[in-house]
């Protein structure tokens, strides 16, 4: 995708170059989602007022409702409301809850730390398992690797909520090893994060065996080989790098995995987060704090695929060329 | 190109089925392998229960039995009973159609909406196509499932607003998907070949672009009714979709999650359903799609 977009010859090293043009095509996108999360809330049916004061049941005064539009800004021109809105933006100014009526960077701050815990961790375990399995079963005897696709097609194909709910009746119910409910402590990060990490391993370890496997094809396999080199060695040392082309690929799928996974584990284990606060914003429509999460999570996936891409030629030197 | 929606990852890591690669391997009239015969009866089945739920349960999917509240699975109730004594087993059945209806709802959304743009980016002009494959990557920047959850906070809950909230949300990855099958077309030799006969520009386009363009993202669309059905059914789970009494398997685990100490019976089966389901959308929906590919090659 971005490859196209640096096909005349460059004048500055072409790395940079590159670099360049994706920084530059992702802050047009969180603009562009931006923009789209201020149109939402401005076609939203039904006046932000309201629900600013308390709902449809409540029936404020029209001097109130006056007082509140105008300390919102509701009685500015859309354009000035725009400019307003991106001028805050840059300066990390989401708005204000209609509900909590506290900043939305403020509520975003408080629960940013256990989601990006619950995350990162969901995120490593998923990996860390994939590599794990892909290495060990690319290539090896057809029973294994049958055993091994057939493990992953299931749990790629269960619900992680189910998947949470079966863990919370095994190991918290059952044998009593986690808590059921709750951030405190380690213990109760073990079963939200396999929930979320078990299906997007499932997935990733499928796309990097077949990728191994592509790999242990090339000649200089068998040019590693002959020089002696072991199993592993030749898995680990050499097929592998070939390997993580298609799997950085895959970063975007990772990281939706890993919100979405976030918004069920915490509801279903009670855990503090911004998955919850997101549930319980969209349930009562407040809208700055849904899009201000929302928004968060595009400019995370952005960065994250900018850096994805700009691993790509370390990974494999070839596209050097490509990319210039 | 990078991989961001389930159903790319699921099509993007479909292993190789039948014969090893080699002498021998060549495509010849035979059966499908048994786990595509499984999977497709399994989806018959489902179906069935969709549309004809009487065929397969004998019980009513609301009636309730207080002096059977939670009963363990047994010749009367085969599947036990839930918290007012309603037959599980019967609740699946009768779900089944909401399930199916999501699946199917949204994802004929995202294929129709996306198609037309992916068709319109693809053979449009340069500036059409620039921007609507922009407003297509801003879309692609939200995981779907936030996507959803922000048409769902416009709209509101409820099984149809969660249909539209899917499906929504999956029109970004067809698009982009149908315009990447536009583009390989545009030169194709066969749509040269029909210009130099002297067919119209609009012609072509009916009869050989869209149809070549648009199949293989159908094939890749029926493992998208299996994610969209989850999708569905965590919308529920999560007490935004379909809501209480309707059988619906989100939300039987989500009502579930109260008894999953006392009631194991009750949080198994509508999450077994919903993983048969989508194991089956993924297995038929690749082999669909690997027939296709041989067919080309």
């Amino acid at each position: 995708m971005a490859l196209a977009l640096t096909t005349r010859p460059a004048r500055r090293h072409p790395l940079v170059r590159h670099a360049l043009v994706r920084v530059a095509t992702g802050v047009l996108v969180i603009w562009g989602a931006a923009t789209l999360t201020f149109l939402t809330i401005h076609i939203m049916p039904g006046d932000p007022v309201q629900a600013i004061v308390g709902g449809e049941n409540a029936a404020p005064t029209a001097a109130v409702l006056a007082q509140v539009r105008r300390q919102y800004g509701f009685d500015q021109p859309l354009v000035v409301q725009y400019a307003r809105y991106l001028g805050g933006l840059l300066r990390g100014d989401l708005g204000v809850s209609y509900q909590m009526h506290q900043p939305v960077s403020v509520v975003i701050g408080q629960q940013l730390g256990a989601t990006v815990q619950l995350a990162v961790a969901a995120g490593a375990v998923a990996i860390g398992l994939a590599l794990v399995v892909a290495l060990l079963t690319a290539n090896r005897r057809r029973a294994v690797r049958s055993t091994a696709s057939g493990a992953e097609l299931i749990l790629a194909s269960t619900p992680s909520f189910w998947l949470g709910l079966l863990l919370l009746a095994a190991f918290s119910y059952g044998l009593h090893w986690f808590p059921s409910i709750g951030n405190r402590g380690p213990a109760s990060l073990v079963l939200p994060t396999v929930m979320i990490a078990l299906p997007i391993a499932a997935v990733v370890s499928q796309v990097l065996r077949t990728a191994l496997e592509d790999a242990l094809e090339q000649p200089f396999i068998v040019t590693a080989r002959a020089r002696g080199l072991g199993e592993a060695a030749v898995r680990v040392g050499h097929a592998l790098r070939h390997a993580l082309t298609p799997l950085v690929t895959m970063a975007g799928f990772v990281v939706g995995g890993l919100f979405g996974g976030a918004v069920i584990a915490e509801s279903l284990f009670s855990r503090q987060g911004l998955g919850r606060i997101l549930l319980t914003a969209v349930t009562s429509q407040d809208m700055p704090v849904v899009l201000g999460i929302v928004l968060l999570s595009a400019a995370v996936y952005v960065v994250v695929n900018i850096v994805v891409d700009l691993l790509y030629p370390i990974i494999d030197p070839r596209l050097k060329g490509a990319v210039a | 190109m990078s991989v961001s929606s389930p159903v790319e990852a699921l099509a993007a890591s479909a292993p190789e089925e039948g014969a090893p690669i080699g002498i021998g391997a060549r495509r010849v009239v035979r059966l499908p392998p048994v786990g595509v015969l499984v999977a497709g009866t399994v989806l018959v089945l489902i179906v069935l229960a969709a549309l004809v739920p009487q065929l397969l349960a004998r019980q009513d999917a609301l009636a309730v039995d207080l002096h059977h509240v939670l009963a363990a699975p047994s010749g009367r109730h085969w599947l036990g009973t839930d918290e007012n004594g309603r037959d599980v087993y019967t609740r699946l059945v009768y779900g089944a159609h909401t399930s199916l209806w999501l699946g199917f709802g949204a994802v004929a959304i995202g294929l129709v909406v996306g198609s037309v743009l992916g068709v319109a980016a693809g053979l449009g002009a340069r500036w059409l196509d620039l921007v609507l494959m922009r407003l297509v990557d801003v879309g692609l920047a939200f995981p779907e499932i936030l996507l959803a959850l922000v048409v769902i906070a416009v709209l509101g809950g409820g099984t149809a607003n969660a249909l539209i909230a899917i499906g929504v949300a999956g029109i970004p990855s067809y698009a982009r998907l149908v315009r990447a099958q536009t583009l390989t077309l545009r030169r194709a030799q066969f749509v040269e070949s029909a210009r130099a006969l002297g067919v119209s520009r609009v012609g072509v386009v009916v009869r050989h672009v869209v149809p070549n363009a648009v199949r293989p993202v159908v094939v890749l669309a029926t493992i998208g009714v299996g994610t969209a059905a989850v999708a569905g059914a965590a919308l529920s789970f999560l007490g935004l979709g379909t809501p209480p009494p309707d059988p619906e398997w989100g939300s039987m685990l989500s009502t579930a999650r109260n008894y999953v100490g006392n009631a194991w019976w009750y949080s198994v089966f509508p999450g077994l359903a919903i993983t048969l389901l989508v194991c089956s959308t993924t297995v038929v929906g690749r082999h669909l799609q690997r027939r296709l590919e041989g067919r080309r090659a």
